[in-house]
């Protein structure tokens, strides 16, 4: 299961990701992290069995956790099936399957090539 | 006894009695997906008993592509010179109420997210497009300016013409450079990290009958969800090179948004997906031949656009089946590939014509002539030429070695002529570049040490034999001033500095 984390001013500097692996145990993958002086936002690969304990020591922390279930939703009446979107998604969110595109949204860490790859633009991150 | 065996007739039949099928509902019609295994089981002449009509189909990004508006005239009348539909410029200098617009002009609103195609296809959506109109005024048409809205049943006509479509097949493309490029081939990810390739392969018109035994001026086919024409070769016709297209036109109220879409390539700019299909009457062997190919034979080059070069590197040659795969090999690597074309619509295409000949709405029609079979696409005659980077370029460019420290990095910058000083190896090759900024920024940090430790190590660079227009916008994207010139073992030959781009551009107008 995918974890948005949206890290707040205050704490962006502690060493939060550290901290909640230690007291978890929890095998954790970070896909995607954008992170400056004010503020972060890290997207995260969890198992399905830590991931109530991982959000709950996040929320703990102070970090606002978001499950991302759908991180991509593609709008059937747009699309048309080219594949514009297959290649250049790092973590193959998209295939063909009879040459109509399917998507796998436990794949998508919301890195938004797509979104502007897409030449129909049918494509949108949710909660972005 | 001997035997005299007669010789072999060639299956045939004449399209009048193809026709006569299609009214009477007796007509076998198959798409060209479906023709290589009936060939292959039959054979030629058991396909010509067998079959009367190959649909094929394709829909892709086709950016030459627009349509003809008559808007009627108004009272008092006006002879429009410069229109907008939606805040998109279409060409007014056609009559007094004929515009032409294209599908690649961006909006003046929206810019490129918003177009000529997004306007084709509010039209045929039965969407309310705002026109406005500027006059010249003259005694018989007196009127200034125009405002207005219209629907696309308000317009006395509209019709499509597109100059170039359906392309016989189109190079792939991929990028060797070390930057994102967004191209009308879609996003092409740094050192080869895809394919992208267009086109239907077994599916694709002309790829079903090359040598122009039926297709040609005048010949009825699928355009955009109506019936359209081919009207003659399109424009960039190449046939001797394999890449043969089409000029189309129809009927674009006839048309449907399901066949005709709007499209935005990523810092590129707007196209339309165009749906066309041409029906291939199977008259004789020879076209029953040529519409069993197969995606594995219709190959296209692979090429480098990391190279911002007419001419630009092939890397290797891959048939539409290998690129299908997900798949192709490039030095050694696989690479992704993807599509941007639809191979999903393109059936939708073939089966949609399938249907109407199947149901008697569509009568295939007789060429007026094949189209050419002859001819390659020219380059531009380039008369005015701006000249190349060796030609402007800096010779007497001083570097440093890697292990020189900055304070003998600063003397050396003070006695050159150039704000940039490249850090080369010991056998002269680009490593680095410091700036006189970074050595301002070393010394005010108090961190003294070495060149390798401050130099930036990703160096554009430019190559003595590119225009110095690339150059140009290379330091513009990146924001530098000054590029280190290389040769080809990336060995600093010279320098090429923003001011003397602006000195050449000062000079040119001045005379």
């Amino acid at each position: 299961m995918k974890l948005m984390l949206r890290v707040a001013p205050g704490i962006v500097r502690k060493p939060l990701i550290a901290s909640v692996i230690l007291e978890t145990g929890a095998l954790i993958n970070i896909e995607r992290a954008s992170i400056d002086a004010v503020s972060g936002e890290i997207v995260l690969d969890v198992s399905d069995d830590k991931c109530r304990q991982v959000k709950d020591a996040f929320e703990r922390r102070g970090v606002d956790v978001i499950l991302l279930e759908i991180p991509v939703m593609r709008n059937e009446e747009e699309c048309v099936h080219c594949g514009a979107c297959i290649a250049i998604c790092p973590t193959g969110t998209f295939r063909f399957d009879d040459w109509k595109v399917v998507t796998d949204p436990g794949k998508c860490i919301q890195c938004g090539a797509c979104v502007t790859a897409c030449p129909h633009r049918a494509l949108q991150l949710v909660l972005r | 006894m001997e035997k005299v065996q007669a010789p072999a007739v060639e299956a045939e039949k004449s399209l009048s009695e193809i026709n006569e099928r299609i009214r009477d509902g007796s007509v076998r019609v198959v798409t060209a997906e479906e023709m290589p295994a009936i060939v292959e089981e039959l054979g030629p002449d058991g396909a010509v008993r067998e079959v009367d009509v190959v649909t094929t189909g394709t829909f892709g990004a086709m950016c030459s592509s627009g349509v003809f508006l008559n808007l009627g005239h108004s009272d008092p009348p006006i002879k429009i010179s410069r229109a907008w539909l939606n805040r998109v410029e279409a060409y007014g200098g056609v009559a007094a109420v004929d515009l032409f617009l294209g599908a690649t002009q961006p909006s003046e609103d929206k810019g490129i997210e918003y177009g000529g195609a997004h306007v084709i296809e509010d039209l045929v959506s039965g969407r309310p497009v705002d026109v406005i109109g500027e006059g010249v005024g003259t005694d018989c048409y007196p009127r200034m300016e125009i405002e207005t809205t219209l629907h696309l049943e308000d317009l006395n006509q509209a019709l499509m013409v597109n100059p170039r479509n359906a392309y016989q097949r189109y190079n792939a493309a991929t990028n060797s450079s070390e930057r994102t490029l967004h191209t009308y081939m879609g996003t092409l990810l740094p050192r080869f990290g895809n394919v992208h390739y267009s086109g239907a392969g077994v599916l694709n018109p002309i790829s079903n009958d090359p040598g122009f035994e039926y297709i040609g001026t005048g010949v009825r086919i699928f355009l955009g969800g109506a019936q359209g024409y081919i009207v003659g070769p399109g424009t960039q016709h190449s046939p001797e090179s394999g890449f043969a297209t089409l000029m189309v036109a129809g009927d674009l109220k006839r048309m449907t948004s399901e066949f005709l879409r709007a499209a935005t390539f990523t810092r590129y700019g707007p196209t339309l997906y165009v749906g066309v299909g041409v029906p291939i009457p199977i008259l004789n062997e020879r076209l029953a031949l040529s519409t069993a190919v197969r995606d594995e034979d219709i190959t296209v080059p692979i090429v480098d656009y990391g190279v911002q070069r007419r001419e630009r590197p092939v890397l290797r040659s891959a048939s539409y089946a290998e690129l299908r795969s997900g798949f192709v090999e490039i030095n050694g690597k696989e690479v992704p590939t993807a599509s941007l074309s639809s191979f999903h619509m393109a059936r939708r295409v073939a089966g949609t014509l399938k249907e109407w000949i199947e149901r008697g709405e569509f009568l295939l029609t007789e060429q007026a002539e094949p189209l050419p079979r002859s001819g390659v696409i020219r380059p531009m005659k380039q008369t005015k030429e701006l000249p190349y980077v060796g030609d402007v370029m800096n010779r007497d460019v001083v570097t440093v070695g890697e292990n020189i420290s900055v304070p003998e990095a600063a003397r050396v910058i003070v006695g050159s002529r150039f704000d940039h000083l490249p850090v080369v190896s010991d056998d002269g090759k680009l490593m680095g570049i410091i700036t006189t900024w970074d050595i301002s920024k070393a010394v005010a940090n108090g961190n003294i040490s070495r060149v390798s430790e401050i130099m930036t190590r990703r160096v554009y660079s430019a190559t003595p034999d590119e225009p110095i227009e690339l150059a140009a916008r290379t330091m513009d994207i990146h924001s530098i001033s000054a590029l280190p010139v290389v040769d080809k073992d990336n060995r600093v030959i010279g320098m090429i500095t923003s001011n003397d781009l602006s000195r050449l551009f000062a000079g040119r107008r001045s005379r």
